[in-house]
């Protein structure tokens, strides 16, 4: 028997090294979880055919000394990221029957590394949501407690790292769709640097936004995920150059401040949840961080922004989902029927909510009142967060301001659902990486979890406070 | 906000919606224009933001791609000769 429960990738990396299993042993250990739990806690939406035969080639690759630190290990993948001749269906019914046609360069990387694609992992529909409520194939529920919502966008492949269903998941983050379902499972979040990470092959949401983000177990795992995505890529116009990024680093070496918005949170944050964060401000103390307050006036406007500019963006890109290459085609008279009853039957409530407020935000007379402002209160966000890590080398506030709510509820109330990541978007907005990590458990058992911003691809800084914090827990 | 107003939006977004749908999705948009409408009232610098980042442009020639053309194919709702088939627009 592996003891999944505490095994890490370096752990089974070296087991594996050793030969105390095999690849395919671990993926038969992780199935025999899947086949025991998917269906209540529905993770997944597919589970891959051809497992074996991928841990059989990467069990070659042992053999032959070509192995890396990913070779074998067990990845769950959420359902927007393409794997070629695979279904890629963003969780929505106008993708349902779409298969990829190539994979995406996150995927390419990992099949290169050896890494196991166990399957594809249940989402909001078209990534939005924080709870994965709005797929269009069922809620996925929290292992922790079966009440409560994973969180999400990417609440699949959360809910299958913290289940035991893999070692490993990818999701991907438009304003903490990874760093909060990683705060209600219990896992570590890498939300990083806007252009780090290839976006090709992703079913875009908010290109300006968009990063395809790594949960693990723990922030080593998190670390090895990024460091073998983090690559400059040719098919991504987004990408950042290598040179660019060294010049764009502005890291200090000695990673001492962290500057605390304490003005952010005076309200609507619960108290344990407070409580949880000053205790875990005390714990930094102890271990030598200087904690220093600073003020981000702007950034409390940062949801009202991103609830205009990502919806414009949604609005243009999804646009491209009309019924006419790929995926449900409903029959019409014209090609404007063609287009109205696809994209009427094929979208999910939520997401024609967000393409109609892009359509407003974006229409004549409102364009300048919306979206100009937003754009303009994003650059005034992202130029106090940059002028605040001239004084302090990392940013720090809880992850979400509760804990993992019950499945059904902030259903009926959009903006009720949307302050879920109030605190996501700041680093979103400004493209910094942000590190979401457990910080303790409620009197009823939830996680609780903190978050560090830092300077654009300063993701090591992030990993070192991590890894401190985590020792200082005694986890 | 008013029905009028989503039937004109949910036309120019190309999206059938009954009127139950309509009904709720004014509901909704009028709470959340209600929230997002804070940042009228910011006072932002005049100056247009200055952007790092430049469109990245490629030489116009053709480079390879891996991706399936079979797999493109087959997803046609409707096609004819490999030729993917639409209804005609004029």
């Amino acid at each position: 028997m592996i003891d999944l429960k505490n095994l890490t990738i370096e752990k089974a990396h070296e087991a594996l090294s050793r030969g105390d299993f095999t690849c395919r042993g671990l993926a038969e250990a992780y199935l025999k979880v899947i086949s025991e739990k998917n269906k209540e806690i529905n993770a997944y939406l597919e589970i891959y055919s051809d497992i074996f035969t991928q841990a059989d080639e990467a069990q070659k690759k042992f053999t032959d000394g070509t192995a890396t630190i990913l070779t074998g290990i067990p990845f769950a993948i959420k359902d927007n990221i393409l794997v070629e001749g695979r279904t890629a269906s963003a969780a929505s019914k106008i993708l349902e029957n779409y298969k990829a046609s190539y994979d995406a360069t996150v995927i390419k990387d990992l099949k290169k590394a050896g890494a196991v694609l166990l399957g594809r992992t249940n989402m909001d529909e078209f990534a939005m949501g924080s709870s994965t409520q709005t797929s269009a194939f069922g809620v996925t529920r929290n292992p922790i407690d079966l009440e409560r919502v994973p969180g999400g966008s990417s609440g699949g492949s959360a809910a299958a790292l913290a289940g035991d269903m893999a070692l490993a998941a990818l999701g991907t983050e438009t304003c903490g769709s990874v760093r909060e379902p990683a705060a209600f499972c219990g896992l570590v979040g890498l939300k990083p640097t806007y252009g780090a990470v290839s976006r090709q092959g992703i079913i875009a949401m908010g290109n300006s936004l968009d990063q395809v983000s790594p949960f693990g177990k723990s922030v080593r795992d998190t670390e090895i995920i990024f460091t073998t995505l983090s690559r400059y890529d040719t098919e991504d116009s987004t990408s950042v150059r290598e040179e660019l990024r060294d010049k764009l680093r502005t890291r200090n070496k000695k990673d001492k401040r962290i500057g605390v918005p304490w003005h952010l949170f005076k309200e609507g944050v619960a108290t344990e949840v407070s409580d949880n964060f000053k205790e875990s401000i005390e714990k930094l103390k102890k271990i030598g961080y200087e904690i220093v307050d600073i003020e981000l006036p702007f950034s409390k406007y940062s949801l009202a922004a991103y609830y205009i500019i990502m919806p414009a963006e949604v609005s243009t890109n999804l646009s491209r989902f009309d019924g006419i290459r790929y995926g449900l085609s409903e029959k019409g008279e014209n090609l404007k029927e063609v287009y109205m009853k696809s994209r009427g039957k094929g979208f999910g409530k939520e997401v024609r909510r967000r393409i109609l407020l892009g359509t407003y935000v974006l229409s004549h007379g409102y364009y300048d009142a919306y979206y100009n402002k937003a754009i303009k209160v994003r650059e005034e966000i992202k130029e106090e967060i940059l002028k605040a890590f001239e004084k302090v080398d990392y940013i720090l506030t809880p992850t979400t301001p509760t804990t993992a709510f019950k499945i059904g509820e902030k259903m009926d109330d959009p903006v009720a659902m949307y302050l879920n990541d109030i605190f996501s978007a700041p680093a979103n907005l400004a493209g910094v990486p942000s590190l979401a990590l457990p910080s303790g458990f409620s009197t009823n058992g939830l996680p609780f979890s903190i978050q560090f911003m830092a300077p654009h691809f300063c993701e090591d800084a992030l990993f070192e406070v991590g890894k401190k914090f985590e020792e200082a827990r005694g986890k | 906000m008013d029905i009028k107003g989503v039937e004109n939006l949910a036309d120019l977004a190309r999206i059938e919606l009954s009127l139950d749908e309509k009904v709720a999705i004014l509901k909704d948009m009028e709470g959340i224009l209600d929230y997002v409408k804070q940042i009228e009232k910011i006072e932002v610098k005049e100056a247009h933001p200055v952007y790092l980042q430049k469109n990245v442009w490629r030489e116009d020639k053709s480079e390879p791609r891996e991706f399936s053309k079979e797999l493109i194919i087959d997803q046609f709702p409707d096609k004819q000769d490999n030729f993917l088939k639409v209804k005609k627009i004029l």
